[in-house]
């Protein structure tokens, strides 16, 4: 368990984490119930998917999908021109952000001027990537997480496991016990429907308090400067709506030019994330409330982060800004799957987290360098994207950039490897040379100990003397 | 094409293959100055070294004809990677020329619709490895080729999931990896088979040593060995 701590440096992983990426996968793989309960999300993930494809031909739109979204990467800063025109004709603010530090200024001077005590927020990465609650925190504003998960989360100090279900790691139990420690009271029900009553009694108190609300956005539309929030739980229609002030956090990414282009994601997003053909609430706010309208609050703010994504723009890594943030990938991972997303460290876990956590960040941050490595390659996480990203060239790529003692290590050993290997006489002694250890080392027909880079292999598996291997 | 790891630890498995091949009656030539496909330092992260090396094997197999691999992820790195390693270089037609005639063993068999006779009769279990099956896009032609020469294949769950190998990633993440592997034994073991059998050298070496520490009864071969009992 963690204790939230903010980043002034504007980076994206979680500071407070303990340990390295290895020692944290090996507190996670002694937890059973955590294996568990992934194990459970993932297998319903997978059938739900499973029926996308068969009846609702989402491996046939995934090629539209990837379509709009690298045109969406290569018109971006056209796009993000006519959203913010549009945003500001329809009475909204516009604020583009160059990193994340700059966002949580806006927003907290926000707050201070307009006077606000209480903030409610629905389910928005963007701002667990900015690190925005930790720094209303710092500036004495009260923060509520209104999305089911994410209170969970919030009673339970912890960090977000996953991109569409962050408390997916915990189950039914769990959850009660951390209800019961909020209530102050053994009475609260220990079945689904009881826990989510029990939720809606207690959260609904705190819209009514709210003076700004905050959300993401899924997708920007240009054409008309609408934001899209997709949810299952209502919980964004009442941030958005309730309090006075609506503020809308986006990745400057998320934006597609039209309504054709917003069907299709909007049909898509929904089917890879969690396998069904629709969401419960799709949210569409173009601006506040205006003349003559009984709903929607008086004033909405966009704010539009940078936060390392422009950079990537025309490099070998352009196609990950093409990601919707489905969470499909992390799913289909099966180090996720073992580990579960905290392990990351990053608000962004599984392959696109890998990937796009280092990218953000640097390629030498201590907190994410090791992340592109943690992954067998095996190409899931591509076959599962809907948008097509070929998330497992970006992780070799991004092995490529990342910059550590470890990759400086890895880099002398390749270097004399590359020069023993590309001559056959060196590659075919070295070869007599490995056998014959393997040989001398072997009892039965197997080697328990490998010296240099082999001991990673023994420390956990044994490696065959002869082939095939004997039993 | 070898491999490295038959070299390194099965030379039993290109032996094997290059018999099955001249059974079906194919001019099976393996030239002794190849060496690796460079795939570890490509996925390491160090592609300069990679390249050194994959320029050595453009060489070697400059002007033949099919490259049959018994690897589909040596396969698949010749097939995806090199393209990408050389884009925009002197020998990037030479890569794309070798990606187009590259192709794993049990593809090969299944495009000529060869027949190399009987071969183990089982019962086996089929691990797809990720690159035969997510790189290459195969799940068939060894399943084909099993059932050709009379081998039983009892199919385990999840056949289509990593066994955790992953290369570089099975020594910097051992645990994982281990967990994968040992999940994978099981599940082979469940399926009612004995032994399990890939187009992949790495997976199995992985799979039966992780077997063999747990005291899991599998045993290992590589399809082209089930071929050539």
């Amino acid at each position: 368990m963690s204790t939230r701590r903010r980043r002034a440096d504007g980076g994206v992983a979680y500071l407070d984490v303990q340990g390295t990426l290895r020692e944290r996968t090996v507190d996670a793989l002694r937890d059973r119930t955590l294996r568990g309960n992934l194990d459970t999300a993932a297998a319903s993930w997978g059938e739900g998917r499973e029926g996308m494809r068969r009846d609702h031909g989402l491996d046939e739109m995934r090629e539209r999908a990837r379509e709009i979204r690298q045109s969406n990467i290569r018109n971006l800063p056209a796009l993000l021109a006519e959203m913010q025109a549009n945003v500001r004709d329809a009475g909204g603010t516009v604020v583009r952000a160059a990193d994340g530090a700059e966002a949580c200024r806006y927003i907290t001077g926000l707050a201070k001027a307009r006077g606000v005590k209480v903030v409610a927020k629905s389910k928005s990465m963007a701002t667990e990537e900015i690190k925005l609650n930790e720094a209303l925190d710092d500036a004495g504003i009260e923060v509520v997480e209104t999305d089911l998960g994410e209170w969970i989360l919030q009673l339970a100090n912890e960090h977000p496991s996953h991109i569409i279900a962050p408390a997916v790691h915990l189950n039914r139990e769990q959850v009660a016990a951390l209800f019961r420690e909020e209530a102050g009271t053994d009475d609260v029900p220990d079945d689904r429907e009881g826990l989510v009553a029990h939720a809606r009694v207690r959260l609904r108190e705190k819209f009514a308090a709210a003076g700004i609300g905050v959300s993401g956005v899924n997708l920007g539309v240009a054409s008309t400067g609408t934001i899209c929030v997709v949810e299952n739980e209502g919980n964004a229609r009442l941030v958005t709506s309730q309090p006075r002030i609506h503020v809308a956090v986006m990745g400057m990414e998320r934006v597609v030019a039209d309504w054709d282009e917003a069907a299709h994601i909007l049909q898509v997003l929904p089917m890879a994330a969690i396998g069904q053909d629709a969401a419960n609430y799709v949210n569409l706010i173009t601006g506040p409330r205006r003349e003559g309208e009984a709903d929607g609050p008086e004033e909405f703010h966009l704010v539009i982060i940078d936060g390392g994504r422009g950079a990537l723009r025309g490099t070998e890594f352009e196609e990950a800004l093409a990601c919707i943030r489905c969470g499909a990938c992390l799913y289909s991972c099966p180090m996720w799957r073992s580990v579960g997303g905290q392990a990351y460290g990053s608000p962004y876990s599984g392959p696109i987290g890998a990937v796009i956590t280092p990218l953000l960040e640097g390629p030498s941050s201590p907190a994410s360098r090791d992340l592109p490595f943690m992954s067998s390659l095996c190409g899931a996480c591509g076959e599962a994207c809907p948008v097509g990203i070929p998330l497992q060239d970006l992780l070799v790529r991004a092995r490529a950039r990342a910059s550590s003692p470890a990759t400086r290590k890895s880099g002398i050993a390749f270097r004399a490897w590359s020069r023993l290997w590309r001559r056959p006489a060196t590659y075919r002694a070295w070869m007599a040379g490995w056998r014959l250890m393997l040989r001398a080392r072997g009892r039965n027909g197997w080697v328990t100990e490998l010296p240099g880079p082999g001991a990673g292999w023994t420390e956990v598996r044994d490696m065959p003397a002869r082939w095939p291997p004997r039993r | 094409m070898r491999t490295c790891l038959s070299d390194a630890v099965a030379p039993s498995v290109w032996k094997a293959s290059r018999r099955v091949l001249e059974r079906c009656g194919v001019d099976v030539k393996v030239p002794r100055s190849q060496t690796c496909c460079s795939q570890p330092a490509w996925t390491a992260g160090h592609p300069d070294q990679a390249r050194a090396v994959a320029r050595h094997t453009l060489k070697v197999f400059a002007g033949t004809e099919e490259v049959v691999v018994p690897s589909g992820s040596c396969a698949g790195m010749v097939v995806h990677a090199y393209p990408e390693m050389f884009a925009g270089r002197p020998e990037e037609e030479a890569a794309r020329d070798l990606a187009a005639r590259t192709i794993e063993l049990t593809q090969f068999l299944a495009k000529h619709d060869l027949d190399p006779g009987r071969g183990s009769r089982g019962p086996v279990t089929m691990h797809d490895s990720c690159h035969m099956l997510r790189v290459m896009h195969e799940s068939e032609s060894p399943r084909e080729a099993l059932a050709k020469a009379g081998c039983e294949v009892r199919e385990m769950q999840h056949t289509d999931r990593c066994c955790g190998f992953g290369g570089i990633f099975s020594i910097t993440f051992p645990e994982l990896s281990a967990r994968l592997g040992e999940e994978k034994a099981r599940a082979a073991i469940e399926a009612g088979a004995r032994e399990v059998v890939s187009c992949d050298l790495g997976c199995l070496m992985h799979i039966t040593g992780v077997a063999h520490r747990q005291g899991i009864p599998l045993r290992a071969r590589h399809v082209a060995e089930v071929l050539d009992p």
